[in-house]
């Protein structure tokens, strides 16, 4: 595979512990992210997806620093960004772009679509050949808008078109690498389409390098050329699409992927749903050792005594777990 | 077969509003038996939550048109005070938020035994015993301590459980549920549809499912409705909508949706500009600002309205274009691009 462009290790995220009214706080630390470590490869897609509150959001907003880790090490291109300041990571800002999940409230109302799309040029004092109206036009003919959006407001816009200018807005410094939270979930199906397609068009023709995070795991498989599934702020198996995909190793993917539904003929379903009791715990209060132990049909007495390594087990396809599933395929 | 147990005929729901008359629901009919599960499809705005709340009687700045026969009833005509004694028993709803539908300032216990006791002449006591088997039978785990919990101390899936033990708590012989598993996770979503099966067997329920997602409805739904701006624009069973769908705007959404049993294809089937102003609704078949086929039909697209006609034995598509036609550019170009390479 071809070089890193951001390489992380032992990445934590623990919150201060949530408040109880009138009362001082106290308590354990929301353990929001718990250890991750991986790697993302110039011009590749990382899909991560897991279920609500496993720590996808926090890990993204660490990724482009917008959030402090609590530990760990985020190398970008070769250069330690974990500590960097807010002065250091300005050149870096041209570089690392994050993609916000809610086309309606990420964008000012009372600013024009030019003056969205033309804040980083002026926040980063970039000046441009063709000056900075011309720029901004040119970006939003590159994501499917006409250059006439220029002078619109925000509300004149569709759900889809929104996002289109919240991608107009990242890709105005030219990034090598955005992290897009949730890109299409707020969108309709037919809309969603679109801005996929438009992902993998911009990223053919500018060379990006995506972190992509969505609960949809149709989405990300559509997407990805690798995958992250995580539980409770751990990764639970990464790998190769087609391998976490088709033969999934950790018995939580495995649950995961047997409860999407998919559209077609009931006669021609496969019945062998797998059934999770409950919810996912709390990170507050995190089940020791192997986080998923509460949940997982396969558990034995080690799973709940010792916490299993990720491991690769496959060529690029790391697991954590005792036990894990396909393990021949 | 028998008479349907829900018959809703040409039903116009309209808002009047600054901007205009909004149409939201134009000319839908649809029938329903009981213990049959009719799935109800379309992207947003276009009149599915509108829909639901017309039949249980909910609006109340509409202007409301058509029939709606409940068992035999006609609501558009019933005084409101009859049509709230049919709610709980005779038809009841799972909302799209269900923050919004429980009161806050009482426990979920509390608003499931109220709720039991408008229709059963009970103590509090039965009543309560009654509320703490509904919210065990909907897997919320030990009931007897959580039945006096409020809805925040519920998680997003808890609480969309406790919503249908609520629902179900008077056993209604119509569940409408709008959206039940839209802001949950898949594996609780899974546990949803499968309480709403399982409780359909045992209560023989009638139940509408309205959803956006076309992977959901597919898991269980009897027959399928796609609509679009505020009409149906095909419906049929649900093996033969995903078998053999016959309408350009049903190709769309199943084109528009990565899917996880094929392999995955280099772009998705996009469907062109975005959903129509319910306001300026296009004129001639809605859908043809964004139907790669209308120019197939000569003018007809743009003029006329396609009436929704049987192609074949309960399969109704509202498409100008020949029955011939459509099943030719379904084998020839969308079913190829869908299954991929
Ligand atoms: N600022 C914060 N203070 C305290 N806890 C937080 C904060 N931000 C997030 N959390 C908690 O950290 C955990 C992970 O949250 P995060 O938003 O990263 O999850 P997520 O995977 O993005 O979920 P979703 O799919 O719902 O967006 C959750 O339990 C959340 O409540
Ligand atoms: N009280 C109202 N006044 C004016 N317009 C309304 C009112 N209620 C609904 N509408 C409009 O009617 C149309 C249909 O709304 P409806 O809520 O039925 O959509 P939906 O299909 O349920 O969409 P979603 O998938 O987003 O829930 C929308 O354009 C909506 O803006
Ligand atoms: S380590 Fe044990 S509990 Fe954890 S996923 Fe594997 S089998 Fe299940
Ligand atoms: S009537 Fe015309 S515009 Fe409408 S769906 Fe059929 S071909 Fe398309
Ligand atoms: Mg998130
Ligand atoms: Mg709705």
């Amino acid at each position: 595979m071809s070089e890193a462009i951001l390489e992380v290790s032992g990445l934590v995220k623990h919150f201060p512990p949530p408040r109880k009214l009138w009362r001082p706080r106290s308590g354990s630390p929301v353990k929001a992210v718990d250890g991750l470590d991986f790697t993302v490869f110039k011009g590749e897609t990382l899909g991560l997806v897991g279920e609500s509150g496993c720590g996808k959001t926090t890990t993204g907003r660490m990724l482009v620093r917008l959030l402090d880790p609590t530990a760990g090490s985020i190398i970008f291109d070769g250069k330690d960004i974990t500590r960097l300041s807010k002065a250091a990571m300005r050149p870096l800002r041209r570089d690392i772009q994050m993609i916000f999940q809610d086309p309606f409230s990420s964008l000012n109302p009372r600013h024009t679509v030019g003056t969205i799309v033309g804040a980083p040029f002026r926040i980063q004092g970039v000046k441009t050949p063709q000056g900075i109206k011309r720029s901004v036009q040119e970006i939003l003919e590159l994501v499917g808008l006409s250059p006439e959006h220029y002078n619109r407001y925000p509300h004149e816009f569709s759900g889809g078109q929104r996002q289109r200018v919240g991608i107009a807005r990242t890709l105005a410094l030219r990034p090598k690498f955005i992290v897009a939270d949730e890109p299409v979930s707020a969108l309709d199906v037919s809309i969603q389409a679109q801005v996929i397609n438009l992902l993998a068009d911009l990223q053919t023709e500018l060379g990006l390098t995506y972190v992509v995070i969505a609960h949809d795991l149709s989405v990300v498989r559509h997407i990805s050329d690798r995958v992250a599934v995580m539980y409770l702020g751990h990764i639970a198996e990464i790998g190769p699409r087609k391998s976490v995909y088709e033969t999934p190793m950790h018995p939580y993917t495995v649950a995961l992927l047997s409860a999407v539904p998919v559209a077609k003929p009931k006669s021609t379903k496969r019945q062998s749903r797998i059934r999770l009791q409950g919810d996912p715990p709390s990170p507050i209060d995190p089940p020791p050792a192997c986080p998923f132990h509460t949940r997982c049909w396969k558990a034995q007495d080690i799973c709940r005594t010792e916490t299993p390594p990720l491991r690769e087990l496959k060529p690029g396809h790391r697991v954590a777990c005792h036990f894990p599933e396909n393990l021949t395929p | 077969m028998g008479e349907p147990f829900l018959s809703v005929q040409d039903l116009r729901v309209q808002f009047q509003t600054d901007d205009g008359l909004v149409r939201s629901v134009d000319g839908l009919s649809f029938e329903l038996r009981k213990q049959q599960t009719l799935g109800i499809v379309g992207e947003s705005g276009s009149g599915k939550s509108v829909t639901s709340l017309a039949i249980m009687g909910l609006h109340k700045q509409a202007r409301l048109s058509g029939q709606i026969l409940l068992d035999g009833q006609d609501l558009i005509s019933m005084a409101p005070d009859d049509i709230r004694r049919l709610r709980g028993k005779k038809m009841a709803m799972i909302f799209q938020d269900p923050l919004s539908s429980m009161h806050p300032f009482y426990t979920v216990g509390n608003q499931i035994i109220e709720a039991y006791q408008i229709h059963h002449a009970v103590s509090t006591k039965v009543a309560r015993k009654h509320a703490i088997d509904m919210l065990g039978r909907v897997g919320i785990p030990r009931p007897e301590k959580r039945v006096d919990d409020y809805p925040h101390q519920f998680s997003g899936g808890m609480r969309q459980r406790a919503m249908i033990a609520m629902a179900l708590s008077c056993d209604p012989e119509l569940l409408i549920a709008d959206e039940p598993t839209t802001a949950l996770d898949v594996t609780v979503q899974a546990q949803i549809l499968d309480l709403i099966r399982d409780l359909q067997r045992d209560f023989h329920t009638a139940v509408i499912l309205i959803t956006h997602d076309l992977g959901v409805v597919s898991e269980i739904a009897d027959e399928i409705l796609v609509m679009y701006a505020g009409r149906a624009v095909e419906r049929a069973s649900s093996d033969v909508l995903f078998t053999r769908p016959e309408h350009p705007y049903t190709w769309g959404l199943l084109g528009s949706l990565p899917r996880l049993d094929t392999e995955p294809t280099d772009r998705l089937l996009q469907i062109k500009g975005t959903p129509p102003s319910l306001i300026n609704v296009p004129s001639g078949c809605p859908f043809h600002p964004r139907c790669p086929y209308a120019e197939l039909n000569g003018e007809r697209s743009y003029t006329s309205v396609p009436a929704l006609k049987a192609s074949e034995s309960g399969h109704l598509v509202a498409c100008h274009l020949p029955v011939e036609t459509r099943h030719q550019l379904w084998e020839t170009d969308i079913k190829p691009k869908l299954e991929g390479p």
